[in-house]
């Protein structure tokens, strides 16, 4: 079974890409894809790794609808999610995103924040929604923090919550923004096992991260993007052990360490 | 200072003390009301009203009350409208709290991070209910403390309601001195009575804020 997540972006065949982060008048982020991507299949986990400033954290927002498109349309399954031509209308009950700085609601202890979009969007009953939060919180060992607030948890802690809240809407592709970037080293890993047991069962992920040993543990299938395009894609063995662009083989090489 | 005295004041002080907090707390809601709408134009942006808003705020913020009742009061009759003196005093308590309220919500609003909003949008939230399950709680932690020190500072901006001849707590105080000279008990009955009137409101307040904020901050 195939799940299209087709992004036309651009009016030709290629995957174009044009999109555009307006911060504010004046500044204009213009974005074009030159490599052409193939559709994301059902239970396939993408990572998009990338320098600072090239673009895939904007490529992953656009998806979303956080910024918006000029050109273009997403869609899911041949369902149209959103495209440039309705601005501000997407539908994002079928994508999870999950952010670098958590976003638990502070004023909602960790049990309001899971439960509260499954009541209030899903319009599932409150009853209901208890009992999935409670089995997921026990599933990442934070059954005894349901009553307590955001601030009370360590950086791992909320990001594996955050996690969580996502899958609590049984979103059918769950998007990853450099979850871990704003993590101490050692809480790193308790957020990233929690990621590769998603991935063990089957979940279709898009995933945007700075942690190449993780990528390479996850990724079915890799994206490298500089300068706002694709630079090159492949299956994560090729692509790690055979790069076949220099640009990709000088950044792989950036993370290499000797004496 | 004589106690008999003061007791035959009392049912004037106590006339005028209602008569102060009924104009006090309506000139509030009507603040309360202008200020959340002109926050909401402000925080959104919206074109053309907030320079409307803006100008509102600005002139209505560097202006003294007693100047503003003045120009309601005897100003509007020249163009043909005339209102009563209480009518006059709730609405030029609204518009100068509304301009303080509004720069105490929109600081709330700005509070909040934009990361916030768009986690909830992720979350299939719409706008109407991100607003009011998140964005509205957390603009509300921050601007309570403002909102606050706006209450007190309106209910005592009350006192110069005796200048367009409303029987309020400072108009009885002064008549009552003019009549009697007892200096003395009046002004002693005056503090006490705006004494009483404010200090609900500060402690309420400070609870309502530690409440509010504690959730969030845990201090």
């Amino acid at each position: 079974m195939v799940l299209l997540f087709i992004v036309y972006f651009g009016s030709g065949k290629t995957m174009g890409v044009k999109l555009s982060a307006e911060l504010s008048a004046v500044i204009v982020f213009s974005f074009w894809g030159t490599a052409e991507m193939a559709d994301l299949v059902r239970g396939e986990v993408l990572v998009i790794v990338g320098p600072s400033g090239c673009g895939k954290s904007t490529f992953l927002r656009c998806l979303n609808g956080l910024e918006e498109i000029q050109e273009g349309t997403v869609s899911l399954d041949g369902e149209i999610i959103g495209s440039a031509k309705v601005r501000g209308k997407w539908n994002r009950r079928r994508i999870g995103m999950v952010f670098q700085s958590y976003d638990l609601f502070p004023h909602k202890t960790i049990l309001e924040n899971i439960i509260l979009a499954p009541v209030k969007v899903a319009k599932r009953s409150r009853a209901e929604a208890i009992a999935e939060a409670l089995k997921l919180l026990d599933r990442i060992g934070l059954s005894d923090k349901k009553d307590a607030y955001p601030r009370q948890l360590s950086g791992g802690q909320k990001q594996r919550v955050a996690i969580v809240r996502a899958l609590i809407m049984h979103p059918e592709i769950l998007l990853l923004d450099e979850i871990t970037a704003a993590l101490d080293p050692e809480m790193v890993r308790e957020v990233l096992e929690l990621v590769l047991s998603l991935a063990r069962e089957g979940r279709t992920m898009i995933i945007v991260t700075h942690e190449m040993a993780f990528a390479r543990a996850v990724a079915d299938r890799m994206i490298f993007f500089d300068d706002a395009s694709i630079v090159e894609e492949g299956p994560v063995k090729d692509f790690f052990e055979h790069p076949k662009t220099e640009r990709l083989k000088t950044f792989l090489r950036s993370f290499e360490y000797s004496r | 200072m004589n106690l008999q005295v003061m007791g035959e004041y009392l049912p004037l002080y106590i006339r005028a003390f209602v008569l102060t907090i009924r104009i006090g707390w309506a000139g509030i809601a009507l603040a309360f009301f202008i200020g959340i709408a002109a926050a909401f134009i402000m925080h959104f942006k919206i074109p053309v009203l907030k320079l409307f808003v803006r100008a509102y705020v600005e002139l209505f913020r560097n202006t003294p009350l007693l100047v503003q009742l003045f120009f309601i009061y005897f100003g509007l009759p020249k163009l043909g409208l005339s209102i009563s003196a209480e009518t006059t005093g709730i609405v030029g308590l609204g518009l100068l709290g509304g301009s303080y309220m509004a720069e105490s919500f929109r600081s709330g609003l700005d509070n909040v991070p934009v990361s916030q909003v768009e986690s909830a949008f992720s979350l299939g939230m719409k706008k109407g209910l991100t607003f009011a399950e998140v964005i509205f709680p957390q603009a509300l932690a921050v601007s309570i403390p403002g909102i606050v020190a706006n209450l007190v500072f309106l209910l005592k901006e009350t006192s110069v309601f005796s200048a367009i001849s409303l029987m309020d707590l400072m108009f009885t105080a002064k008549d009552l001195i003019g009549l009697y000279y007892d200096t003395t008990e009046c002004l002693v009955m005056l503090v006490i009575a705006y004494f009483i009137m404010l200090l609900p409101v500060s402690v309420l307040g400070s609870f309502v804020e530690k409440r509010f904020r504690y959730r969030i901050y845990g201090v």
